[in-house]
């Protein structure tokens, strides 16, 4: 899971408490799905279990979310081969997008595959607006911008995809006619 | 609240090819809508309609109550001046003035002091960030920084209605980013209205709503085709 690496390379950087962690994770991937604090001691448990992060010490006040983390030379050496593995580029595409698109432009009736590509049509565009909203917004860190990019780009993407997939049926149908 | 810039029904042919073929549009006091198309639906024509560069065959636009479509090239291009801003895709900037005459000619075409005039230019070149662009030509500036010199000189004259027609269509991704992030927000904080022609679902991301045109025509689904018809 690519939470724990996250978790290394922010240990990579130098020791913290699963507190501090969950700041500095949520800081850095502020538009990814939340780590929630029960999910940074579990993580640990299990870095600390393959020898990848050791605890480094209590702070004076004690307690779990007091135990200071350090990577290890092993965890190290797994987060570099980790950033080292190039990610597969998915080999099939599976989206319930997709298959709609298909069902809707092959095989619906031509009224009802245009309610439905308007209205996701729509929805994809109302969201690209709430994003590019929180772009303009002053206080956004780098972070935010990467992933709000990130989603805006693939919804982009999308959108893209599904005009070209309209004026090619667009075109069959033409072709089909003349 | 009425709409301050009204198309009812605008059409426009060129030759024989309908551009417009009866186009509906209200646009309201500090509105952001983008007109969306393929290439050659007639984004550029309306815009056109909408701003009095060209005047329509048939239908009427109306501005603040006044009808633009049948009055004299004069009194539209005076508007254009006064009360009108607008952005090309490429700033069509003067090759021989520096960006702060640039931005200055609008005030000083409308009559204004040259000193008054480069005040303003200067205020506006801070506003949008290229404060240091000032003093030179066009020739000299990067796409962005031409983009936002353009963009001072539509705003100089403080427009009631700025019309931009891909005005990102040149720039990489992230100066065509901080140019419609400039563009919106001090359209926002001056009550400028803004009509913004692209193709491009990024760049109409930054308006409140769009209009899509499909051959000359709103198209209410928004999808700018025609669904399994081969229209
Ligand atoms: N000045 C012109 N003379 C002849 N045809 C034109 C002229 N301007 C536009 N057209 C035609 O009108 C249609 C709409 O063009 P335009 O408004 O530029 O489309 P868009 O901006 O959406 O790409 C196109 O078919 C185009 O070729
Ligand atoms: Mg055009």
């Amino acid at each position: 899971m690519s939470a724990s690496y996250v978790l290394l390379g922010l240990l990579a950087r130098g020791p913290m408490h699963g507190y501090e962690l969950k700041h500095a994770y949520d800081q850095r991937l502020p538009r990814a799905k939340p780590l929630a604090f029960g999910q940074v001691y579990s993580t640990l448990g299990r870095l600390e279990r393959d020898g990848l992060v050791t605890q480094a010490g209590q702070d004076q006040a004690g307690g779990p979310e007091r135990t200071t983390f350090a990577i290890t030379g092993e965890g190290r050496a797994a987060l570099e081969a980790w950033l080292s593995d190039v990610e597969a580029p998915a080999p099939y595409v599976t989206s319930a997008l997709l298959s709609k698109v298909v069902v809707a432009l092959l095989v619906a009736d031509p009224a009802r595959a245009t309610e439905y590509l308007s209205a996701q049509q729509q929805a994809h565009t109302t969201r690209m607006r709430e994003l590019t909203r929180l772009k303009s917004d002053q206080d956004l860190t780098v972070g935010d911008h990467i992933a709000v990019d990130y989603a805006l780009t693939h919804l982009d993407a999308d959108l893209r995809w599904l005009q070209s997939a309209l004026h090619r049926v667009a075109d069959l149908h033409r072709e089909v006619r003349s | 609240m009425s709409p301050i810039l009204t198309a009812r029904d605008v059409t426009k042919t060129f030759g024989v090819q309908p551009a417009l073929r009866g186009v509906d549009l209200d646009l309201h006091e500090g509105e952001i809508v983008a007109v969306r198309g393929r290439s050659g639906c007639g984004k550029s024509t309306l815009l056109h309609c909408l701003s009095g560069i060209i005047r329509p065959d048939g239908g009427q636009v109306h501005f603040r109550g006044e009808r633009l479509d049948d009055t004299g090239e004069a009194h539209r291009s005076e508007l254009r001046r006064t009360r009108f801003g607008v952005l090309l895709q490429h700033g069509h900037l003067v090759a021989e003035l520096t960006a702060a005459e640039n931005v200055a000619l609008p005030l000083l075409l409308g009559g204004g002091s040259r000193r008054a005039a480069l005040a303003a230019a200067a205020t506006w070149l801070g506003r949008l960030g290229v404060a240091e662009a000032a003093e030179q030509i066009p020739g000299r500036l990067s796409g962005g920084q031409s983009q936002r010199v353009a963009l001072a000189r539509a705003m100089v004259t403080q427009p009631e209605v700025l019309f931009a027609d891909e005005p990102t269509g040149a720039l990489d991704s992230l100066a065509g980013e901080l140019v419609m992030q400039l563009l919106t927000r001090v359209a926002r904080e001056q009550g400028t209205a803004v009509v913004v022609v692209t193709h491009d679902a990024t760049i109409a991301a930054y308006a409140e709503r769009e209009l899509v045109l499909r051959d000359g025509a709103v198209d209410p689904t928004g999808l700018g085709v025609a669904v399994g018809t081969g229209a």
